[in-house]
C-alpha cells in the first residue's frame, strides 16, 4: 500500500512538473510568435514606405524631365515612325 | 504536584463557559468558510479583476487605411506611420537650452513652443506627424512632460497632377475629397482591442481574447491611368499658362467600359501640403462647374433630326445670309454660310443651321434626349458638390429658346456630363454608367438613345470638323481618324453675356473604333486667341496622340504629317 502511494504521489510530482514546464515553452513560444508579427508589421511598413519611394522616383513628370534635359530625348516626328501591321 | 492535583482546579468553573469558547470558536471558523466562499466562489470578479490587472494588459491593434491604387498597380494614396510628439504642459518645465534645442528639431519657432507649453491644458499637440527617426531623437532628449503617440499619415506620391481625382483624408484620416471620400468606407480600417498577459519584462506571453479584431482598411483600385493623367495635367497646363486661361479641365474616359481615365482641374493644389490652400484650388470643376457649352451640343441636335427623320445626311438647309429671326431676337452665324448640308452645319458649326433643325422638332422630345443623355441631373458617382447643369421643363420653352438650345446656350452642363453624353456617339448609340474603378473588359449598354445608324453618321460628320475646312483641324492626330467638335460660348455672368469665353473640345479616336473620349474645357483665355478649334483643340490632340500611343491603340490612318489647310473656320456664337 505504502509503495503504491509513493508511485502515485512521484507520478503526481512528474505531472506537476511537466504541466509547469509545458506552460513556460508555451509562453516562450509564444513570445516568439509575438516578435516575430511584430517583425512582419514592421516590414510592412517598410514595404509601404518603399513603395511610396519607388513612386516618388518613378513620378511622370520626374522621368519626362530627366528624358529631356539630361537624356535629350525628344518625340519622334509623324515622318519618322513607322506603324507595324501585326502579322495576321 | 502534578497540574491535575492543583488546588485551582478544585472549583469547578461552570460548564457554559467551556461551551460558549466552543460556540464562538466553531463561529469564527464557519463565518471564515462563509466568506472564503464568498470571495472565492459566489462573488469571485472582484477579486479576479484585481489579479487580472497585475498581469493582464489590453492592446490596441492598429490598423491601416487601405491603399488606393491606380489602374496599372502604381500607388497614388499610401498610410504609413508617423509620431506626433505631444506634451502636459504642467509637466513639461524644459530648460531655456533645451526648449531651443527641441524647437530645432522639429523645425518650429521656439516662441511658439513656449506659448505652446504655457498652454492651461492638461494636454496639447507639440507637432503632429513627423518622421519616427526624428521622433526617437526627441525621445532620446528624455524631456519631462514631451510625449509621442503613433499616428498614420497619407502620402499622394503624384501630388499635384492627381490630386482632385483621388482628393485627400483629413487629418483623423477620414477621407474629405474625390476618391477617398466616394470610397471611404471601404478604404477605412478599424482598430481592433484584445487582452494580453505580460510578463514583468514586458513581454507578451499568452494572448486571452480578442475583444475586437481589427477590420484592415482594403485596396481600391481606381479606373485612373497615371501616365494619362500625366498626360493630360502636362498638356492642360501648357495651354492654360499660353493662353493665360483663369482655369481649365480635362476628363479621359474609355469609350469601352466608361471607365474614368483622367481628370484633371486647373489649378490644383498639392495634397501632401495642405497650408494656404485655396478654394479655386479645391474646386473640381469638371464635376462642380456648369457652363453654357455653346457648339458642342449641336451633335446632339443634329443626332435626334436624324433619328426622327427630320433630315438625312446631305440634307441640304438654307442659311441664307447667317441670320435667323425669332420673334424680338436674332440668331447669327459668324459669315453667311448659304446653304449646307447637314454635315456642314456641324462641320462649320453654324448656328443658323441647328437652330431650323430644331425648330422642327418637338420640346418635349429634345428635352427627352437630353434628359436621357444625363444632363440636367448630377452623375451621383461620390464626388463632393456633383452639379447637375440646368435643363429647364419643355413646357417652359419658348421658340427662340429652343432655337438657342440646339448650339448650346440655355442649357448648363458639367464638364464630365458632356464628356458622357459624348459617349452615345463613340459607342454606336448607347450609353453605359461612368466607372471609377477598374472594370474588367468591355461594359455593353442598356440605355439606347440613338440608333446606330444615327450615332455611325454623326460621326462622320464629327470626322469632319477636324479635317481642312472644319472649325478644328488643330485637333487632327498623325496615324488615327479622330472625330470631334468645337464649342466657343460667352460666359454669363449675373444674367449679361460678357466678353469672356470658355472654350471647349470634345472629341474621341480612332474615329474607326472609337476608344477613348477627351472633353477640354479652358475657362477665360485671354491672350488673344479663344474659339475652341485654337485654344482646346491642341490639348485634345497633344494628349490623345499620347493617351493612344500608351495604350497601344492600333493606327487607322497613314502616318502623315498633319494638314491644318489655308481656311481658317470661325465658329459661331
Amino acid at each position: 500500500m505504502a509503495r503504491l502511494n509513493l508511485i502515485l504521489l512521484l507520478i503526481a510530482v512528474g505531472c506537476g512538473l511537466a504541466t509547469v514546464t509545458a506552460n513556460h515553452r508555451a509562453r516562450k513560444l509564444f513570445s516568439a510568435l509575438e516578435k516575430e508579427q511584430q517583425q512582419m508589421r514592421a516590414l510592412d511598413v517598410e514595404w509601404g514606405q518603399l513603395q511610396l519611394e519607388l513612386s516618388t522616383w518613378a513620378a511622370h513628370g520626374r522621368i519626362e524631365k530627366i528624358a529631356k534635359e539630361r537624356l535629350q530625348m525628344k518625340m519622334p516626328q509623324p515622318a519618322q515612325v513607322i506603324a507595324l501591321e501585326p502579322a495576321p | 504536584m502534578k497540574f491535575s492535583k492543583s488546588p485551582v482546579l478544585k472549583d469547578e468553573l461552570a460548564p457554559w463557559r467551556a461551551r460558549l469558547v466552543l460556540i464562538l470558536l466553531l463561529g469564527g471558523m464557519v463565518a471564515l468558510i462563509g466568506r472564503s466562499l464568498y470571495l472565492q466562489a459566489i462573488n469571485n470578479e472582484f477579486l479576479i479583476s484585481k489579479g487580472e490587472s497585475r498581469y493582464e494588459r489590453i492592446l490596441e491593434v492598429p490598423a491601416t487605411r487601405g491603399r488606393i491604387l491606380d489602374r496599372n498597380g502604381d500607388v497614388v494614396a499610401i498610410s504609413t506611420p508617423v509620431k506626433s510628439v505631444w506634451a502636459i504642459p504642467e509637466d513639461a518645465q524644459l530648460q531655456p537650452a533645451d526648449a531651443r534645442k527641441l524647437a530645432q528639431m522639429l523645425d518650429m519657432d521656439v516662441r511658439e513652443l513656449n506659448r505652446k507649453l504655457a498652454e492651461d491644458k492638461g494636454f496639447v499637440f507639440v507637432k503632429r506627424q513627423i518622421p519616427p527617426e526624428l521622433a526617437e531623437r526627441v525621445m532620446a532628449m528624455k524631456l519631462p512632460g514631451i510625449h509621442l503617440q503613433n499616428e498614420y499619415r497619407r502620402y499622394y506620391p503624384a501630388g499635384d497632377v492627381q490630386a482632385h481625382m483621388v482628393g485627400f483624408t483629413g487629418v483623423n484620416d477620414a477621407g474629405q475629397e474625390g476618391m477617398e471620400l466616394a470610397f471611404n468606407d471601404q478604404l477605412a480600417g478599424q482598430t481592433g482591442s484584445r487582452r494580453v498577459i505580460k510578463d514583468r519584462r514586458g513581454n507578451v506571453v499568452e494572448d486571452v481574447e480578442h475583444i475586437k479584431r481589427p477590420i484592415e482598411g482594403k485596396d481600391v483600385t481606381l479606373s485612373l491611368d497615371g501616365k494619362i493623367q500625366y498626360l493630360a495635367y502636362s498638356s492642360l497646363k501648357q495651354a492654360v499658362t499660353d493662353n493665360r486661361a483663369k482655369a481649365g479641365a480635362v476628363v479621359v474616359l474609355d469609350a469601352k467600359t466608361g471607365e474614368i481615365l483622367a481628370l484633371v482641374n486647373l489649378p490644383t493644389y498639392n495634397p501632401n501640403n495642405r497650408t494656404n490652400l485655396i478654394g479655386s484650388q479645391l474646386r473640381n470643376r469638371a464635376f462642380t462647374d456648369t457652363f453654357e457649352p455653346g457648339s458642342t451640343m449641336k451633335p446632339f441636335t443634329v443626332g435626334l433630326a436624324l433619328e426622327e427623320g427630320k433630315v438625312r445626311f446631305d440634307t441640304r438647309i438654307d442659311t441664307g445670309n447667317g441670320k435667323l429671326t425669332i420673334g424680338p431676337a436674332t440668331i447669327s452665324d459668324s459669315h453667311a454660310g448659304g446653304v449646307l448640308t447637314v454635315a456642314q452645319v456641324i462641320q462649320k458649326s453654324s448656328n443658323v443651321g441647328a437652330s431650323k433643325m430644331a425648330l422642327s422638332m418637338e420640346p418635349a422630345d429634345m428635352w427627352r434626349m437630353f434628359d436621357s443623355l444625363g444632363f440636367g441631373t448630377p452623375l451621383k458617382l461620390g464626388f463632393p458638390g456633383e452639379a447637375g447643369g440646368r435643363l429647364r421643363p419643355a413646357k417652359s420653352w419658348k421658340p427662340i429658346e429652343q432655337a438657342t438650345m440646339s448650339y448650346g446656350h440655355g442649357i448648363s452642363v458639367t464638364l464630365i456630363q458632356l464628356a458622357h453624353a459624348y459617349m452615345v456617339f463613340a459607342r454606336d448609340g448607347d450609353l453605359v454608367p461612368l466607372l471609377l474603378t477598374k472594370a474588367n473588359g468591355p461594359v455593353s449598354g442598356d440605355k439606347n438613345i440613338f440608333s446606330s445608324q444615327t450615332a455611325r453618321e454623326v460621326r462622320a460628320m464629327l470626322e469632319m470638323v477636324v479635317q481642312p475646312g472644319g472649325t478644328a483641324p488643330r485637333a487632327q492626330i498623325p496615324g488615327y481618324r479622330v472625330a470631334g467638335k468645337t464649342g466657343t460660348a460667352h460666359k454669363a455672368e449675373a444674367g449679361v453675356y460678357t466678353n469672356k469665353y470658355i472654350a471647349s473640345f470634345v472629341g474621341f479616336a480612332p474615329a474607326s473604333d472609337p476608344r477613348l473620349i477627351v472633353a477640354v474645357m479652358i475657362d477665360e483665355p485671354s491672350a488673344g486667341r479663344y474659339y475652341g478649334g485654337e485654344v482646346a483643340a491642341p490639348v485634345f490632340a497633344q494628349l490623345m496622340a499620347g493617351a493612344l500611343r500608351t495604350l497601344g491603340v492600333p493606327q487607322d490612318a497613314p502616318m502623315k504629317p498633319i494638314d491644318l489647310g489655308n481656311e481658317d473656320v470661325k465658329e459661331s456664337m
